[in-house]
């Protein structure tokens, strides 16, 4: 397990490098003095210009601009926001959680609902059941989310009003937030209908951004557990007289599972991206809308960082699974 | 039995109509295909001929009609079937003639994306070395953004509008088509088939071209459709953000954008540029699914 432990996170070492290489170069990319970029200060005089260009090291060669900021992000200093002042790493671990939130509520929604979809779709094959699902999924696969959600928005909060518009919580609720989550937070705090405000504001937002994940998990599952049905040993399961439920949920699922359990780890960098557009329709203070208003508000040192670090938790996470992936299967482990 | 006539065989038609009929007997059997692909053609004809079709000019306001809603609804009017927006510009037509966009958003990026990705592949999957190392490597550290974040910030780096839009998201789809032709000539490389040919004396060009790459298209054609549709979505996705297309092209995302602002006002400026995207894409991933189970059985759903 050692070495194939240390062979993936060998692969990654020149990826991560990359990833620096390509969050380095796109301050020095952008239309513009960098140097007027950084600074977010207008009408310098030449003495502050050649300050300025000294602090951010532009008068340095590349190389050695290049192995400052390398040192700088290993030591977890990403720089300051231009707009704000404060260091970049600090307002993402701020609004992380929130993301964080939003993303696992919208898995576990997508898992919940599509997981049991795709087995009864598969074990009822070609039934009512299973066209509908599959129909269902492919819509929701081909979904623009950004609709989507807007479409959400006018049902349930202009025609229905049950839902809020944006936020995470009502603005009558005000309480510390130790854990970053509100929904453990409003519990936490006592006030009385300060967690259902929180599931309120959640709601629409985690099925909009769960919708694609659900709809690919739905088809993989389905699909995984139709080859499995086939197999030999579940045959022979059956053939022993074996109850059907017992050969599907037992046998069957256990393997299916595999590949299900992948492909819902991979959803991680689809799910980031989901959250850029789903934060930005629900004003959801997460890292996503934090991300495009920067870049709107030119706040090119915190896209940067963003860049940064969301690569680097799509990269954790795919490593997460891939181990996860040579644990149960052994011939992953000991290939390659 | 030396010599066999090859009409003899199986049919008067020559192989390659053989083939293509072969091929279109599995496709027709998916419903869902056909119906996706008649959309796409009914959409292609309606894009080329935009300005017959459409009732109106797509960017001629009428400022006594604004946010007039569609014709079944009161206060409707049949001049303006699916009602105008903001500024009272008929929805329909501005709807017509963001087909144009979507579609040529979806066949730019393919083309290119399809170009160079097959090009990238095979010199890494045939050459293999450093040649591949690099090449894989830089695949790696586009593949570790999601492709939206990237997008943007190639818009950003580029400047927001509709063809630097769609050069980032040809950059971001790249790593697939690469990847795919990659592990296709790999596996193909070492086939008695290649090696008989190469044994033949054939050049290393002619080699690629010829013998290995048309073995490896069925993967490459439902990539190529998956990709299209990606494009259509994620450049809907960027004018969204205001990235994209700038108004008052009527680009589909680039509409959703300015109408998010009338949403509880006037549900269908935000209603039909969505359904649009919806509906093409949709359309387009059908006729992806059935070219995948017509084109690989093994792949074959059930």
């Amino acid at each position: 397990m050692i070495p194939f432990l240390a062979k993936r996170i060998g692969l990654l070492i020149p990826t991560f490098l990359g990833v620096t290489v390509v969050a380095f170069l796109f301050i020095r990319l952008l239309p513009g003095d960098p140097v007027l970029l950084l600074a977010g200060e207008r009408g310098l005089s030449p003495e502050r210009y050649a300050e300025l260009m000294a602090q951010f090291g532009f008068d340095r060669p590349l190389w050695q601009q290049y192995l400052e900021y390398l040192t700088g992000v290993l030591h977890g200093d990403l720089g300051n926001s231009i707009v704000t002042k404060q260091p970049v790493l600090s307002e993402f671990a701020a609004l992380f959680p929130a993301t964080l939130e939003l993303s696992i509520t919208a898995m576990i929604f997508a898992v919940v609902l599509g997981l049991p979809a795709g087995v009864i779709a598969a074990v009822r094959r070609g039934s009512v059941f299973d066209h509908t699902v599959m129909s269902t999924a492919l819509v929701g696969y081909s979904m623009p989310i950004f609709w989507w959600g807007l479409l959400l928005i006018i049902v349930f909060s202009g025609w229905l009003g049950w839902t809020p518009v944006s936020g995470r919580i009502s603005l009558l609720y005000y309480f510390p937030t130790p854990t970053g989550f509100m929904l453990i937070d409003s519990l936490l705090s006592g006030q009385k209908g300060a967690f259902g405000s929180a599931v309120s504001h959640l709601i629409l937002p985690a099925i909009v951004l769960g919708t694609i994940p659900l709809a690919v998990i739905a088809r993989q599952t389905r699909s995984a557990m139709l080859e499995v049905l086939g197999e030999d040993y579940v045959r022979t399961a059956r053939a022993k007289g074996l109850a059907p439920g017992r050969v599907v949920g037992l046998h069957a699922l256990r393997n299916a599972l595999i590949p299900v359990i992948t492909t819902i780890g991979l959803q991680a960098g689809l799910l980031l991206a989901g959250a850029i557009l789903t934060e930005t329709i629900f004003s959801w203070p997460g890292v996503g809308k934090w991300l495009v208003d920067s870049i709107f508000r030119r706040d090119y040192q915190v896209v940067q960082g963003g860049l940064l670090l969301i690569a680097g938790i799509v990269m954790i996470v795919n490593l997460a699974v891939d181990v996860a992936y040579g644990l149960v299967n052994p011939r992953i482990r000991h290939r390659r | 039995m030396a010599v066999t006539d090859p009409a003899a065989g199986g049919g008067t038609m020559n192989p390659r109509l053989e083939m293509l009929g072969a091929f279109w007997a599995s496709f027709s059997e998916n419903k869902g295909a056909v119906a996706g692909l008649v959309f796409m053609v009914v959409l292609v004809l309606v894009a080329i001929f935009a300005p017959l079709v459409a009732p109106h000019a797509p960017d001629v306001q009428n400022r006594d009609a604004l946010l007039v809603p569609p014709f079944w609804e009161a206060g409707g009017s049949l001049t303006y079937i699916l009602g105008t927006d903001a500024v009272g510009r008929d929805m329909l037509s501005r709807l017509i003639f963001g087909a144009r966009y979507s579609l040529f958003i979806g066949l730019f990026v393919v083309t290119l994306a399809l170009a160079a990705g097959v090009t990238l592949g095979t010199l890494s999957g045939y050459l293999g070395g450093w040649v591949d190392t690099v090449v894989m490597r830089v695949m790696d550290v586009v593949l570790a953004f999601p492709g939206l974040l990237l997008a943007l910030v190639l818009v950003a780096i580029l400047g927001p509008g509709l063809m630097n839009a769609m050069i980032a998201i040809t950059l971001v789809l790249l790593p697939h088509f690469v990847r795919l032709t990659r592990a296709s000539v790999m596996t193909e490389r070492d086939k008695d088939y290649v090696v008989a040919v190469r044994t033949a004396g054939a050049g290393p060009i002619r080699l690629m071209v010829k013998t290995v790459l048309p073995n490896c298209l069925a993967p490459l054609i439902v990539q190529t459709t998956l990709s299209f549709s990606n494009a259509i979505l994620e450049a809907a996705a960027l004018g969204f953000l205001g990235m994209g297309a700038q108004p008052p092209t009527p680009e589909w995302g680039t509409m959703l954008a300015e109408a998010r602002e009338f949403i509880l006002r006037a549900w269908w400026v935000v209603t039909f540029p969505g359904l649009a995207i919806l509906l093409t894409v949709l359309a387009i991933n059908l006729v992806g699914d059935g070219l995948r189970d017509a084109l690989d059985p093994k792949l074959k759903r059930g």
